[in-house]
């Protein structure tokens, strides 16, 4: 299911301007990273692409719905949307609830909700949790929780509004994790990031943003390599893209893997 | 003094403070203890498990201590402590003393310490007082709280606001903000307060990274001028630039503690899943494989270029 967006613009109630001619197509499927400074106008434009937002001028369509045709509460059979802060999400007794709760309200049959949020909770580490609170549980967990209530609801395209924010470096490993199964699904998966080494190891392709446009659009390591434009929206390149382009090596590198080799060829 | 290296390499001092002779230094150091934990063990009510255990820290006034460790290892909770939230807001068992310039956390009410103590949470959203309609007022809020003349409180947040570069956001409401300038307007509305004791929890987590290197870059400016700080980070490029020390704690206890490349180039961070910089773990890997020759492993840009050149 394919997300076109034409001449997107979007004017807060304030009069703040934050998106301002945006084009786009992402196709079903794509593994995709948006990056950019802090009020680049990430988060509003992935609020466009679940209805939260309608555009002030331009279009948004997920698949063949307009967004402006119809309600959120439709769209979110298309589009799931994990918050930033899980805890403007949350809401429910215990965990088994609150992952429940998306593909109930999207009206599936109880043996398929089970089934879904059986492979949600399993999925996200969190089978031995059902019964547990979730503010009784740690950041940590409680994003997981706000990352399976989604992942339940099996939508084609699933958001995550940096979901590495305060995380260690397993629960990090973890939500790679997710993302990577979300793929061989054949889910599109689009994230916030301001981590751009996790943004080199898991996207294969980066939007930068700045000041509501966009500035660079292409596969990570092109994008990724790019590092006096990025400047621009205040992205440093991967830690090893910054050190192989010191060290003179002839291509650019994102990972470990590509970066040995290159400096072992040498 | 009590030992406050626990790796037993002799802290630079000559390094970390430019400005004072080496041996007037020593004798200084010696009496400038401003923080002082010992022994706390502390317990959430209704938890069964400490979230923190043991711990022993002191820091130097005016030093810059970074904290790391695992979700879950008691970095907040330290945090807490050294703000008296813990436990005088949160209870609990505690045992143990916090000592903040040479009074007693224990012998202190919550009012009376703030005036010492400065905590920026971790989430900002939780931070924000919900009072006030402009980041300006935001700003304002603690200063008002503690009856600070109107000029004075003028003048201090404008310049509080323009070091941390946040002077174009003062009329906006707090909430249409975005996480990261959110997070910065939390950062400002403590420093504003100019504490003696500035205890960060997470404060760049949703910043982008040129806002990052500047928080850090503020912090150490304050640190230069005598605030002394105690930061919760995962950043550990950052904190091999800037910090004086880095404290890794897991599951409530001191795992590891002394200069920062010493701590964040250890085989025990990896082993207790601890970050660590992609540097560091590549050179690790490209010494297995003969490609890194130095002993030492890097953490920084800087310290990588030197290696594999």
């Amino acid at each position: 299911m394919n997300i076109s967006i034409k001449d997107l613009r979007f004017t807060y109630p304030t009069g703040l301007e934050a998106l301002r001619g945006i084009n786009l197509t992402i196709d079903s499927g794509e593994q995709v990273a948006i990056v950019g400074q802090n009020g680049a106008g990430k988060t509003t434009l992935v609020r466009h692409f679940n209805g939260l937002l309608k555009p002030t001028s331009g279009s948004v369509s997920i698949g063949d719905w307009e967004t402006t045709k119809h309600s959120v509460a439709k769209l979110a059979s298309r589009v799931g949307y994990v918050f930033q802060n899980p805890d403007e999400q949350l809401f429910s007794r215990d965990v088994l609830t609150e992952v429940s709760f998306g593909p109930r309200n999207l009206g599936y049959a109880k043996e398929k909700v089970d089934e879904l949020v059986k492979r949600a909770l399993s999925l996200n580490e969190l089978s031995d949790k059902t019964e547990t609170n979730p503010y009784d549980l740690s950041p940590t967990w409680r994003k997981m929780v706000a990352l399976a209530s989604i992942i339940a609801m099996d939508t084609p395209i699933v958001i995550f509004d940096e979901p590495t924010t305060g995380q260690d470096a397993v629960n990090v490993a973890r939500i790679a994790h997710v993302i990577a199964e979300l793929k061989r699904e054949g889910k599109t998966v689009i994230t916030i990031t301001h981590d751009i080494d996790f943004c080199a190891e898991n996207f294969e392709r980066v939007i930068a943003l700045s000041n509501g446009q966009v500035l660079l659009d292409g596969p990570a390591r092109e994008v990724l390599g790019k590092d006096e434009i990025l400047a621009q929206t205040y992205v440093d390149p991967p830690q090893l893209t910054r050190l192989g382009k010191v060290l003179g090596l002839k291509e650019t590198v994102t990972r470990q893997d590509e970066f040995l080799k290159a400096v072992g060829q040498d | 003094m009590r030992t406050i290296f626990r790796l037993g390499t002799d802290y630079n001092i000559a390094h970390d403070l430019p400005t004072i002779q080496t041996a007037a230094c020593f004798h200084w150091v010696e009496h400038m203890t401003f923080v002082n934990i010992q022994n706390l063990t502390y317990k959430y009510p209704l938890t069964k498990a400490n979230a923190l255990e043991n711990i022993d820290l002191q820091v130097r006034e005016g030093e810059f201590v970074a904290v790391i460790g695992p979700n879950g290892a008691g970095k907040s909770t330290l945090c807490y402590a050294l703000a008296g939230f813990v436990p005088h807001f949160f209870k609990g068992d505690i045992s143990g003393e916090i000592e903040v310039d040479g009074k007693k956390s224990s012998e202190s009410t919550l009012d009376e310490w703030v005036l010492n103590v400065g905590l920026a949470f971790q989430n900002p959203f939780n931070q924000i007082s919900g009072a006030k309609y402009t980041v300006f007022e935001e700003i304002a809020f603690g200063l008002e709280n503690i009856g600070v003349p109107r000029d004075e409180m003028k003048t201090r947040v404008e310049d509080a606001m323009s070091l941390t570069g946040i002077s174009d956001l003062a009329d906006r409401s707090p909430y249409s903000l975005s996480g990261g300038q959110q997070q910065r307007v939390a950062l400002t509305s403590i420093l504003v307060m100019r504490p003696r004791l500035l205890a960060l929890d997470e404060p760049t987590s949703q910043m982008d990274p040129v806002g990052t290197r500047e928080v850090f870059g503020v912090v150490r400016k304050m640190a230069e001028e005598g605030m002394t700080v105690v930061m919760v980070e995962h950043k550990v490029e950052w904190i091999a630039e800037f910090a004086d020390r880095v404290v890794a704690l897991k599951d409530g206890r001191v795992l590891l503690e002394g200069k920062p490349n010493e701590v964040l180039t250890s085989d025990l961070l990896v082993e207790h899943g601890f970050g660590v910089s992609r540097y560091t773990s590549t050179a690790r890997e490209a010494k297995k494989r003969g490609l890194w020759k130095k002993d030492t492993l890097p953490v920084t840009l800087d310290e990588a270029v030197k290696g594999f050149k």
